[in-house]
């Protein structure tokens, strides 16, 4: 029985800027299924933290209910992590924005946890363009109650059951456009190469980055009637173009052919290179982006990479002005300036 | 590059690093699994079967094994293997109806062993269960050869010695002790079928320098020295000694001397102390009996006055390397050295020495006088004689010589059956799933942590003051139970099924020490090394490459520091990783049909 983990690593493992090593951004061992995509999202999310040099400390994991939502526990096990109530991710996470502006955010939910239950939530943390990475570990079924069909799902597509689903799917990406999602994307969880970019630009984004990332369910929704299994997932695949994610300060070394290419450069001053693979997608286009992908899906493939970036936006905190400093760091005497300074601000309303 | 062929029995057989690196190519794995079950004769038995001696060996083995115990590249030191079989040597039960059957019909051939050492032994232990005569012949008056004479009391007990090599002349060897044989012609006019020459590497160098034949009363040759001692010729030694050599020898002469009375003994060596012949651990067990080892000292005369050697003078050098690497030791020009002692010990090598092999027998010599013996058959030029042990190419171990006995029995029993000597036996190969439940494997997979736990050994107060009482006093069952847990099961191998995989990344994400990649295969191996998740620079160790994968990738698999973990099987959704088996045994003599 080794359901444990050895302490050994390869001895020659690559350290960050930091000092740190992958091993200090893992967390437990994964109790999910073996294989599931989720995993490969997590194992994602630890190599973008480790490129980024980022201080585990300084991340807060959020997360629902769900295989997707138990995930937070398999990685970043230095960091800070809320496990929520079903779909009520987003209220946790804005609150905690609003007290600790400081931290990186990574939410983390399901299709079930944020397109069913969560919906409502979702919403409007996609309209007040929280500053957060959202990733929606998308499997097209509630993975944790025996694989039935979930709000995503494709119609005809069919579960371990058998039975085709009748009803329209959400498309999640198309809503967070809708509802002004300032950066969204869309992956595959076996394609390691395009997520791990992904995910170092969406926590660089300053504003909502949304990933929808398609993640198998090995156990329940891995089966060849099944669109959001391994094959037919591989089989239907289509990319908007490469993204590149060079953090600040480094040179940007690769050659891009003209046309094709498109470099945005974030608030932070690294830059998302985006090598189109497709010249009709404009990224500061949400129109472009949602037409994209009706298009792509009326030719049965399904369109990932980056979909629509806003690198300008405003989050939460600059739309309503709040305080630079974050609300945990401030003392009585900023918080209870006392009766004379409400006294004057009374007279002013007068 | 080509999908690896993990049909050829050679490949796993390189991932269990420390059966590869063994000349008799024991089982390891397998027999420190048995040793922390607490099965010490099985796993005595399946060293036997391998390596002859494993209680000999387990004190004194040279141990090529354990340098290239993949512990020792992910921990700081590797698993202790051979003290670990010591362990399965000193606990082991009745064997005796173990051992081989040996027929009472003979087959009517005859076989002559030349010493009675590990080599002769070894084939004495092969050919005898196949109804062979043997007639073995040592000037000693009794079996071992070497591991009597040279090596010490108190690293080897008699009593260990004895039991092993007993065992195989108990199986009706006709011995012929306190024998010199003084000619191969004699030998060779009794018509044996065949003869096998393990005589060792029996002559110890000398030191030509100043003062030397003056001082001859007290200088001794190591080698011949230690026999002396052993055989109890010598009692005593001079209160103060210097020994000469940086090799292995050395280290077993100043302990004895230690032993002997002399209490200021001091190893002198000209090479710098990192480069010394001697294995690190005995030069350990020197220092801790406080015997102090002067590096970049040459020596350069032995002092004499009024008849009796009273000092040495050396030369300090440093040593000095050219671009090949090449080393040179340049004297420092300092004052010379002058050491006063009452007698010197030479261990600075030792040589073959054929004086009894008339060169008119057929048997023909090469490069630096010594015999032209096939590598692979040790087939001399001689059809009939074989040699084995040091007496083939120079001095190596006795677990080198072990695995020349092995081989030359093979082939002695080809020749003896009208068979090519050329068609070598393929080894026993067997590969078998481990799997017992989702996560559950046969064997102990979880690896665990702690560091090598030392040997407890005797308090010096008593070792110093009787040469025969053994220094080492070996692992406690508890202890052995957890340094036998250090070993990784190499022998546990990842096997890949291609077919089975979807690419999942759930192996190449739980494997602790990042060996598996999913990756695009190109033809240049250096190339697709280095786009592994890891690069595989340890080009030493193979990388394990599948055929292509549905998306035309590969799954890449670098062997190197591996943990056989097993974790990368759990983690699979549809069994394409399993942990299998893999047990590798070199065929004996009699087994090639």
């Amino acid at each position: 029985m080794t359901y444990i983990r050895p302490a050994f690593r390869h001895p020659d493992l690559p350290r960050n800027d930091l000092g740190f090593t992958r091993k200090d951004y893992e967390g437990a061992i994964s109790t999910l299924c073996a294989g599931c995509g989720h995993d490969s999202i997590s194992a994602a999310i630890v190599q973008a933290c480790f490129e980024l040099s980022i201080a585990p400390h300084k991340v807060a994991k959020l997360s629902g209910i769900g295989c997707s939502s138990k995930t937070p526990t398999y990685f970043l096990g230095n960091s800070h992590g809320f496990n929520s109530v079903h779909g009520r991710m987003p209220s946790v996470a804005t609150g905690a924005n609003l007290a600790n502006r400081d931290l990186i955010y990574v939410g983390v939910s399901g299709d079930g946890d944020t397109a069913s239950i969560g919906m409502g939530q979702f919403t409007h943390a996609v309209r007040r363009n929280l500053n957060m990475m959202y990733v929606v570990e998308n499997n097209g079924c509630y993975g944790l109650t025996k694989g039935q069909d979930s709000a995503t799902a494709d119609i005809g597509s069919a579960s371990k059951k058998g039975e085709p689903n009748h009803f329209e799917p959400i498309d999640l990406a198309s809503i967070a456009l809708q509802l002004g999602a300032t950066f969204v994307a869309r992956s595959f969880s076996g394609d390691r190469e395009q997520l791990v970019p992904l995910i170092k630009a969406a926590i660089s984004h300053r504003g909502f980055a949304f990933i929808d990332v398609i993640s198998p369910c090995v156990t329940f929704n891995n089966n060849p009637k099944s669109t959001k299994g391994y094959e037919h997932v591989r089989d239907h695949l289509a990319a908007t173009g490469t993204v590149d994610f060079v953090p600040f300060k480094q040179e940007i070394s690769t050659e891009y052919e003209a046309g094709q290419s498109k470099e945005v450069t974030l608030h932070d001053g690294s830059v998302v290179h985006l090598h189109k693979a497709d010249p009709e997608l404009d990224i500061h286009s949400r129109r472009s982006a949602l037409r994209l992908i009706k298009d792509y899906k009326a030719k049965d493939q399904i369109l990932t990479g980056l979909l629509f970036m806003d690198e300008d936006s405003q989050d939460l905190h600059e739309i309503l002005g709040t305080s630079k400093t974050p609300l945990r760091d401030l003392g009585v005497a900023e918080l209870c300036p006392g009766q004379k300074v409400l006294d004057k601000l009374n007279e002013s309303l007068r | 590059m080509k999908a690896t062929n993990i049909q050829d029995p050679e490949y796993f057989h390189k991932v269990v690093d420390c059966q590869y690196a063994c000349p008799a190519h024991t089982p390891v794995p397998e027999y420190i699994r048995l040793i922390a079950a607490q099965r010490y004769t099985d796993a005595y038995m399946i060293n036997w079967e391998s390596n002859v001696f494993p209680g000999v060996l387990g004190r004194t083995c040279d141990r090529p094994c354990e340098p290239a115990c993949r512990r020792g590249r992910i921990d700081e030191e590797p698993v202790a293997i051979c003290r670990l079989k010591r362990v399965a040597a000193d606990n082991k039960g009745d064997i005796s109806d173990r051992m081989p059957i040996i027929p009472k019909k003979k087959n009517g051939k005859r076989i002559a062993l030349i010493g009675g050492g590990p080599a002769s032994l070894t084939v004495a232990r092969d050919l005898m269960p196949l109804g062979y005569s043997v007639d073995l012949y040592d000037d000693q008056r009794a079996g071992g050869g070497f591991m009597r004479s040279q090596i010490p009391a108190f690293r080897l007990p008699e009593e260990v010695l004895n039991d092993e090599v007993n065992r195989i002349l108990d199986m009706g060897v006709i011995t012929h002790f306190n024998h010199y044989v003084d000619s191969l012609k004699t030998i060779l006019d009794k018509k044996y079928d065949a003869v096998f020459i393990g005589s060792g590497a029996p002559r110890g160098r000398d030191l030509d320098l100043p003062g030397r034949q003056a001082a001859d009363a007290n200088v001794h040759i190591g080698i011949d020295w230690l026999s002396s001692v052993a055989f109890e010729h010598v009692e005593s030694v001079g209160r103060k000694v210097i020994v000469l050599g940086g090799g292995n020898t050395a280290m077993d002469c100043c302990r004895t001397a230690r032993r002997l009375g002399g209490d200021e003994v001091k190893v002198i060596v000209r090479s710098p102390f990192a480069e010394m012949k001697a294995s690190p651990w005995e030069k350990e067990d020197a220092a801790h009996e406080g015997i102090p080892i002067m590096d970049n000292h040459v020596p350069q005369e032995f002092i004499v006055e009024d008849g009796r050697l009273v000092a040495m003078r050396f030369d300090r050098v440093k040593a000095v390397y050219d671009e090949s690497g090449s080393r040179r030791l340049v004297s420092t020009g300092e004052e010379p050295v002058i050491v006063p002692c009452d007698d010197v010990l030479v261990a600075i090598g030792q040589e073959n020495s054929f004086p009894w092999i008339e060169r008119d027998v057929g048997v023909e010599f090469g490069k630096w006088d010594m015999p032209i013996v096939d590598e692979t058959t040790f087939q001399s030029t001689n059809p009939t004689v074989f040699f084995g042990g040091d007496s083939a190419f120079g001095p190596q171990n006795v677990i080198t010589a072990v695995a020349h006995g092995h081989q030359a029995a093979i082939s002695i029993d080809l020749h003896c059956q009208g068979e090519s000597v050329a068609k070598r036996p393929p080894p026993g190969v067997t590969l078998v799933s481990q799997k017992m439940g989702i996560h559950e494997w046969s064997y102990d997979s979880q690896v665990e942590n702690d560091d090598r736990y030392q040997v407890p050994q005797a308090e010096l107060e008593f070792t110093l003051s009787n040469r025969k009482l053994e220094v080492e006093l070996g692992y406690d069952a508890t202890t052995a139970f957890q340094e036998a847990q250090r070993c990784l099961n190499c022998d546990a191998q990842t096997v890949f099924s291609e077919k089975l995989c979807i690419e999942c990344d759930a192996c190449v994400d739980i494997c602790p020490t990042d060996c598996l990649s999913i990756v695009v295969n190109s033809a240049d191996e250096d190339q697709v090394r280095q786009t592994l998740k890891m690069p595989a620079n340890n080009t030493e160790q193979d990388i394990y490459v599948s055929a292509d994968l549905r998306t035309g990738r590969a799954m890449i698999k670098d062997e190197n520091v591996c943990l056989h973990c097993g974790l990368c099987a759990e983690r699979c959704p549809t069994a394409a990783w399993d942990m299998q088996k893999f047990y590798y045994s070199v065929s004996k003599a009699g087994q090639c049909g």
